[in-house]
C-alpha cells in the first residue's frame, strides 16, 4: 500500500510539474498560435532573480533569503514582468506573423535570456537552498515524502481551480477564451486584444516561477539549463493534449508525469537509464492515433 | 429615425471591380433586401458598410456622419452589427458567452452584458439554450445565436449575411418572422443579403438588384418581380441553382 502510494504520490508531482509548464505554453499558444520555447529560460531567470551575479559555485542569496510569504510574490512578479516584457519588446512585432517565424524568434528570445544568465552567473551549476523548510518528510497513508512534495501537487490543484475560476468567472477569463477561439472575431466584436494577449503572457510567466520556485527548492541548484527538460516535456504535453487546449495539456501534463513514474518502476533496472526513450514511445503512439491531440483545440487558424 | 447610406461606392481589388458606384439606404424599421447572381458583390458591399473592407471610392454615412476610416469594432459601437455567412460562432464557449463577450466587447459591464444576453437569448425565443455549447448547436439555431449575438448591445441596423442559407421552408418562415420583429419591435433598420429570392420578395420594403458589382435594379418587391433586367441577371448565371430559386421565389409570391 505504502509503496503504491509512493508512486502514486511521485507521479502526482512530476505531473504537476508538466502540467504547469504545459499550461504556459498553452495559454499563449491558444491566445496567439505562439509556441514559445523561450518558456524554460524565463523558468531558468526566475531562479537566478533571486540570487547576486557571481561566477562561484556557491550561491550568493539575494532575494532568495526572504521569508517565503516575500519570496513567492516576488518570483511570481520575476516571471509574469519578464513575460509581459517579452510580448511588448518580441512578440508584439510577429503578430501578423506565420507560427513557424514566431517560434523561430522565441527561440531567439530563449538564448538571449540564457546567454543573459551565462554572463552574469556562469554555466556552473549553483548550490542554493531555497525554502528548505520544505524538505521535511511528511507521512500520507503509508507513503513518505518530502512536504515539498506534497506542497507541489496541493499549488498546482490550486491553480488549476484558481485559472478555471478565473476563465470562466471574470469579465478577463471571458474575453480570453474568445480570444483563444477566434482571434479575429473576438478583435471585431471589440474585445481588448492587447490587454488579453498581456493578460495570457502574464499568467504564463507567473506559471514559469511556480515552477522555477519548485524546481529550485527540490533539486537545491540553480542552473542555466534547467528549464529545458521541463519545457521540452511540457511542449508535448500541449502537443498531446491538442494545441491550445488548457484543459488537454494538463491531463496530458499529468499522464506524461505518470508514464515517467511508472516506468521507473517497472522496467528492468538495467533500462531505467533509458526511461525517457519510452515514454518518448508512448508519445509517437499517442500521435499515431490521435494526431490532432487527446482533445483538439478548434480555431487553429485565423489570427489577427 | 436613423438613416444608412451608401454614396457612390466602388471597390476595386487589384484593379478589378468589385463593386462600382453603388447607393443603397435603410432607415430606421426598415427591410432592405439586397440579392443578385454570386459573385454580385453583395458580400463586399455589407464589408464596406460595417467597416471590414475601405471604399475605394465614395462613403458610408451614419446619418449624415461618414464612417471612413473606422475599425469593425468602432462601426459595431456606433450601432451598425451584422451576422456572418455561415454564424461564425465561438464554437467552444456556450450560447450565453457568445452574447455576453459581445456585450463587453462593447464596452457593458459583465453584470450588465449577462443580463441583456439572457433577455436577448429569450426575446429570440432559444433561452433553453443557454448553456449549450455553440459548436453542437443544429444549424437553425446556430443561426438564432448569430442574430441574438448581433442584437446585442440595440444596434440601429442589423446587416443578415444569408441567415437562410441550408434552410427548409418551415425554418425560412420562422427567420422572417424574427426578422419582422427586429424591425418592427426594436426598430432595427435591416439590410438581408439572401439567395432564397422568395423570402426577399415576401419580406422586404426595398430592394436592390446587384449584377457583377453594379446595381441593375432598386424599387419594391412587385417592381423587381417584374424587371426583365434581374431575369436576365438571374438567366444569364443559369448553371448556377439562383435560376431555380428565383423561378420559386416567383411562384410562390405570385
Amino acid at each position: 500500500m505504502g509503496g503504491l502510494m509512493q508512486v502514486v504520490f511521485d507521479a502526482l508531482s512530476l505531473g504537476s510539474l508538466y502540467a504547469l509548464g504545459a499550461l504556459g505554453i498553452a495559454l499563449i499558444f491558444g491566445v496567439m498560435r505562439l509556441v514559445n520555447f523561450a518558456h524554460g529560460d524565463v523558468i531558468a531567470f526566475c531562479v537566478f532573480a533571486l540570487l547576486w551575479p557571481s561566477v562561484d559555485a556557491v550561491a550568493i542569496i539575494f532575494a532568495g533569503n526572504l521569508p517565503w510569504y516575500l519570496l513567492i510574490p516576488f518570483a511570481l512578479a520575476v516571471g509574469a514582468g519578464l513575460s509581459v516584457l517579452s510580448e511588448v519588446v518580441v512578440f508584439r512585432r510577429f503578430r501578423r506573423a506565420n507560427p513557424a517565424t514566431m517560434m523561430i524568434a522565441s527561440f531567439a528570445l530563449g538564448f538571449v535570456i540564457r546567454y543573459f544568465l551565462l554572463m552574469l552567473f556562469s554555466s556552473r551549476p549553483k548550490s542554493i537552498s531555497l525554502l528548505p523548510e520544505l524538505s521535511q518528510p511528511v507521512e500520507i497513508l503509508g507513503a513518505r515524502l518530502p512536504l515539498l512534495q506534497l506542497i507541489t501537487i496541493l499549488v498546482t490543484i490550486t491553480v488549476l481551480i484558481g485559472l478555471t475560476a478565473f476563465l470562466r468567472r471574470t469579465r478577463f477569463g471571458l474575453e480570453m477564451r474568445a480570444a483563444a477561439e477566434n482571434f479575429t472575431m473576438a478583435r471585431m466584436l471589440g474585445v481588448r486584444a492587447n490587454r488579453v494577449i498581456m493578460g495570457a503572457f502574464a499568467l504564463s510567466g507567473a506559471l514559469a516561477a511556480a515552477i522555477a520556485l519548485i524546481l529550485g527548492s527540490q533539486t537545491g541548484t540553480a542552473n542555466i539549463m534547467m528549464g529545458a527538460s521541463v519545457m521540452l516535456m511540457a511542449f508535448i504535453a500541449t502537443v498531446i493534449g491538442g494545441m491550445g487546449s488548457l484543459a488537454g495539456a494538463v491531463i496530458a501534463g499529468f499522464a506524461l508525469g505518470a508514464i515517467a513514474t511508472v516506468m521507473q518502476v517497472i522496467l528492468p533496472p538495467d533500462a531505467r537509464a533509458f526511461r525517457d526513450a519510452f515514454v518518448y514511445g508512448a508519445v509517437i503512439l499517442v500521435l499515431i492515433f490521435r494526431p490532432q491531440g487527446l482533445l483538439s483545440a478548434r480555431g487553429t487558424k485565423e489570427r489577427v | 429615425m436613423s438613416d444608412l447610406r451608401a454614396d457612390k461606392v466602388s471597390v476595386a481589388f487589384a484593379g478589378l471591380k468589385a463593386l462600382s458606384d453603388v447607393d443603397l439606404s435603410v432607415a430606421s424599421g426598415q427591410i432592405v433586401g439586397l440579392i443578385g447572381p454570386n459573385g454580385a458583390g453583395k458580400t463586399t458591399l455589407v464589408n464596406v458598410l460595417t467597416g471590414f473592407q475601405a471604399a475605394t471610392e465614395g462613403a458610408v454615412r451614419l446619418d449624415g456622419q461618414p464612417l471612413s476610416g473606422l475599425k469593425p469594432h468602432e462601426v459595431r459601437r456606433r450601432g451598425i452589427a451584422r451576422t456572418f455567412q455561415g454564424g461564425r460562432l465561438f464554437r467552444d464557449l456556450a450560447v450565453i458567452d457568445n452574447l455576453e463577450v459581445t456585450g463587453v466587447g462593447l464596452g457593458q459591464s459583465r453584470a450588465a452584458a449577462l443580463a441583456e444576453a439572457e433577455a436577448m437569448l429569450d426575446w429570440v425565443g432559444i433561452a433553453p439554450l443557454a448553456d449549450r455549447i455553440a459548436g453542437t448547436l443544429p444549424y437553425t439555431d446556430e443561426r438564432r445565436v448569430a442574430i441574438g449575438r448581433a442584437l446585442m448591445g440595440r444596434p440601429k441596423f442589423l446587416l443578415l449575411d444569408e441567415p437562410a442559407a441550408g434552410m427548409s421552408a418551415a425554418e425560412a418562415q420562422d427567420l422572417s418572422a424574427l426578422i419582422r420583429r427586429i424591425a418592427g419591435e426594436m426598430g432595427c433598420g435591416v439590410l438581408l443579403i439572401e439567395h432564397n429570392v422568395g423570402l426577399v420578395l415576401g419580406l422586404c420594403d426595398h430592394i436592390v438588384v446587384l449584377d457583377s458589382g453594379a446595381t441593375i435594379e432598386t424599387g419594391p418587391p412587385a417592381a423587381i418581380r417584374a424587371s426583365e433586367k434581374v431575369r436576365h441577371a438571374y438567366m444569364g448565371t443559369a448553371a448556377e441553382t439562383d435560376l431555380p430559386v428565383l423561378e420559386a421565389g416567383l411562384e410562390v409570391e405570385a
